[in-house]
């Protein structure tokens, strides 16, 4: 009886995982959908730079009539919404996906299904975002759609920012679940939290900043939502509303969201800087009680957004002082990273190139954010180019240069093939270059007044030779970025083997053959310290191999495929344009459909099935 | 594959994959009550932040009817307990008092729902639309995701129940239903804050 049980139980064996084209829909690897989210949000980063060149190439010079006004406000908007919504904080899910599992040293994540889920919901917000070219226009009321330009009498495209980023806010919260379950509960034998790389504390905080931060924002967008759709006054002050709280209740998501961005740029340079200066990492603990304190602190400055709405001096002193002392916990991050470097044995490979490169523009970014965090200052520089030269800074030179040297640095574990360095050390000269001329002259531009988000601009304002090497500066960044792209596409053409080690590098990715096996580890490792596979190669017991925690390697078990994730965001999907279009039945048809996968997910087993990986010799 | 002790093995393997399952969904479930405990906060929030600013049509004195909904609150609270006792009777591995508690939890609740469909529908006769003013649309708005989370929870209950007998939620599962306790005692929570800001303060002022 027991016997007959066990067997009705046991799921099946099997010697290889499936890939076919349906298996991509199906799949719950977290490594496979970690690629897929680099792959879809590369092609966001690509429209979002595509709409950067379009803004760029309109105000070349002055009274430019290339785009119109409502041409360029929505195009304005699509750019900043696409970049950190469906670009930046996807490309961090990318690699936080693939690599947080294997750096703790764990099979997968704790919710595989949750973790499919993600992804599908992010790509479903990027789909109704963009369709909405092809519905009656995108949305135009700036990224941070302010009321009244987002009210009921606006046109149709806030609509499409709504829905989109409830789809993205809810992606963000099942990601940062699955995570911070699985940094606390999956990590393999030895691994204690302070043996963790920084990545994966990076990993574990911006985790944190989404779930506090997105159910705020939630809010805010059902509410105008209904504002929009169903006649009710939330943000109209002529109705009783309070406009001032769609500012409030943004921002209590748009500031935690500036740290959402960096925190997984400074995981990144926090691996790749020891990994090429060949040091363990300075100060540690240190950079990880910086990491905590700049997230709590990260909650408590949304209003330095808001000096100019006139909240009065007592409270933009206070905001003025928070803003101020995050500073602290940051300088001590940058000193982390320059003392790793002093006395380091330094090899400038593209990854390094790009790190080191991060340095001085992020450092520049935090300085024009301390004098934008003044508010006497912030009242003249507010909405001009100042602004937008400073968080491009950020933006661009801090997080975009981290995630190339993320690329460069880890695409060879992904794919099994090493990229070309040569090509790779022109990419990173052309971009540095690029991305210097595109955003210095914007911080003159605004300082002599150029107000941002607008479509043109005067010749007497005098700042007509700064938007020219803006624009040239924007073109030659483009050319630089396109170099990674050709780059990436030459390597999996063509591409030398990496090996499994290519950098001789620290922590535990490195110790799983490139590309990683589906099940990671043939037998959990057992780490032994901090760079768990620096030590096996350099302690005096050390043989160069990472330790199993356990004899015997037995057959894989595996979850199972499942197409309920996907399913699930395709009901949302259908019931987003619903209520949209203020179709009842189309949105009660995707609720159903989404509430069916729900049920379907909770109360169905999954058996999985057991891997028994044949010929792995590791 | 065959041999004992790698059967052995297996076995001892799929018992600890099961208990580390468990903890993830006991621990995945209370982060997760962490970003509902705040949209939560947020909804009342916005309530408060814009209590009194209604520029017509009936305000919560009008309207409400402390005494109903007193019995309501407590009608959930009850209901709070018989979760509690269906969970230990899961724990003592008593099956048939598992599905008397939770068909009996089922109950309470509907019956929470139909007093929310009264009281709404009341108020709907006494004028107050979705739309009618900043007052209606932030009490709606508040209390129908509040009730949404009612009737997602009588709905896994009723699906546990099912389960339950077709004997599917064995005593070794106990997690199943431990995380669906959790959430029903989360949603009373929150409707013991919005009983007490919404209606008993709402009311006194
Ligand atoms: C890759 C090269 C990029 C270029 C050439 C570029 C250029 C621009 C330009 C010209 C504007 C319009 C300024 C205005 O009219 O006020 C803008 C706005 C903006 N950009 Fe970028 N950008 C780039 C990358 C990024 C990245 C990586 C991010 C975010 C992570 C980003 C986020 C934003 C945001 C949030 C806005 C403001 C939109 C608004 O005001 O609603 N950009 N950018
Ligand atoms: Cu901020």
């Amino acid at each position: 009886m027991a016997t007959a049980e066990r067997a009705l139980r046991l799921p099946e064996v099997r010697t290889a995982e499936e890939r076919g084209f349906l298996s991509w829909l199906m799949t719950v690897d977290h490594k496979r959908i970690g690629v897929l989210y680099l792959l879809t949000s590369t092609i966001m980063f690509a429209a979002g730079g595509v709409e950067a060149l379009l803004m760029r190439t309109q105000l070349i010079r002055p009274d430019n009539a290339f785009l119109g006004p409502k041409a360029y406000d929505q195009v304005l908007t699509m750019h900043g919404t696409t970049m950190i919504f469906l670009a930046v904080i996807p490309l961090a899910a990318a690699f936080f996906n693939y690599f947080m599992p294997i750096m703790i040293g764990a099979r997968d994540v704790a919710f595989p299904r949750l973790n499919a889920l993600s992804y599908w919901l992010y790509l479903a917000g990027a789909v109704i975002l963009y369709s909405s070219w092809f519905l009656g226009g995108a949305p135009d009321a700036g990224w941070f759609n302010y009321v009244p330009l987002s009210d009921a009498f606006s046109g149709p495209g806030e609509n499409f920012y709504i829905l989109g980023l409830l789809l993205t806010g809810f992606s963000s919260i099942v990601s940062a679940v699955n995570f911070i379950t699985t940094i606390i509960n999956m990590r393999a034998p030895g691994m204690s939290l302070m043996r963790m790389p920084v990545f994966v504390w990076g990993t574990f905080l911006w985790s944190a900043l989404l779930l506090f931060s997105a159910p705020p924002f939630s809010v805010a967008l059902i509410l105008l939502l209904l504002d929009r759709i169903a006649g009710t006054g939330f943000f109209v002050p002529a109705a009783g509303g309070n406009a001032l709280m769609w500012q409030h209740l943004f921002w209590i998501m748009g500031h935690p969201e500036v740290y959402i961005l960096a925190v997984p740029a400074w995981g990144i340079i926090s691996e790749v800087i020891p990994a090429f200066a060949r040091k363990p990492l300075f100060g540690y603990r240190g950079a990880v009680i910086a990491l905590f304190a700049i997230t709590s602190l990260s909650f408590t400055v949304w209003s330095h957004h808001m000096f100019a709405t006139g909240m009065g001096p007592v409270v933009n002193d206070a905001f003025m002082v928070t803003t101020k002392l995050i500073s602290l916990p940051t300088g001590a991050l940058v000193f982390t990273w320059l003392l790793t470097l002093w006395g380091g044995r330094i090899r400038y490979t593209t990854a390094m190139l790009y790190a080191v490169g991060f340095l001085p523009v992020f450092i520049v970014g935090g300085l024009t954010g301390l004098m934008l965090a003044t508010a006497p200052a912030d009242l003249q520089l507010t909405d001009t180019y100042f602004v937008v030269g400073h968080f491009h800074y950020v933006a661009v030179g801090g997080i975009l240069f981290s995630m190339l040297a993320a690329a460069y640095y880890w695409l060879p574990k992904m794919t099994g093939k090493l990229l070309d360095e040569r090509l790779g050390k022109w990419s990173f000269w052309v971009t540095f270059v690029g991305f210097n001329l595109t955003f210095f002259p914007m911080h003159l531009s605004g300082l002599l007044g150029m107000p941002r988000r607008i479509y043109t601009y005067s010749p007497l304002l005098g700042v007509d030779v700064y938007n020219l090497l803006s624009t040239v500066g924007a073109y030659v960044l483009g050319v630089g970025l396109l170099l990674t792209i050709v780059n990436v596409v030459r390597s999996l053409a063509s591409g030398r083997k990496a090996g499994a080690d290519p950098w001789d590098a620290r922590t535990l990715e490195w110790a799983t053959p490139s590309p990683v096996p589906a099940y990671n580890f043939r037998v959990i490792p057992l780490v032994r310290s901090r760079d768990a596979l620096w030590y096996e190669k350099h302690a005096a017991d050390g043989d160069g191999r990472v330790r199993p925690s356990e004899e015997v390697a037995g057959a894989i078990h595996m979850p199972g495929l499942t197409y309920l994730p996907a399913l699930l965001s395709l009901g949302l999907l259908v019931a987003a344009y619903g209520v949209n279009f203020k179709l009842a039945w189309l949105a009660a048809l995707g609720g159903l459909v989404a509430f069916y996968s729900i049920f379907r997910q909770m109360f169905e087993a999954d058996r999985g099935y057991l891997l028994e990986p044949r010929g792995e010799s590791e | 594959m065959s041999s004992r002790p790698l059967e052995a093995l297996q076995q001892e393997e799929e018992e600890r994959e099961a208990a580390l399952h468990a903890e993830n969904v006991r621990l995945g479930f209370w982060v997760w009550l962490a970003s509902e405990a705040v949209f939560f906060a947020s909804l009342i929030g916005v309530y408060v932040a814009l209590e009194g600013r209604s520029v017509a049509g009936p305000t919560p004195t009008d309207v409400f009817d402390l005494p109903v909904t007193t019995l309501a609150t407590l009608d959930l609270l009850l209901s709070s307990l018989t979760m509690v006792l269906a969970v230990v009777s899961m724990w003592r591995r008593n099956q048939g008092a598992v599905k008397l508690w939770l068909a009996l939890t089922a109950l309470l609740g509907l019956a929470f729902l139909g007093f929310q469909a009264t009281e709404y529908s009341g108020f709907m006769r006494d004028g107050l639309l979705f739309n009618t003013n900043v007052f209606s649309a932030s009490f709606y708005t508040l209390t129908g995701f509040h009730g949404a989370h009612v009737a997602f929870g009588v709905a896994w209950i009723v699906g546990l129940l099912i389960s339950a007998f077709r004997g599917h939620l064995r005593p070794e599962e106990a997690h199943k239903l431990e995380v669906a306790g959790l959430y029903w005692h989360f949603v009373d929570v929150v409707w013991i804050v919005i009983f007490t800001v919404v209606y008993v303060l709402g009311t006194a002022a």
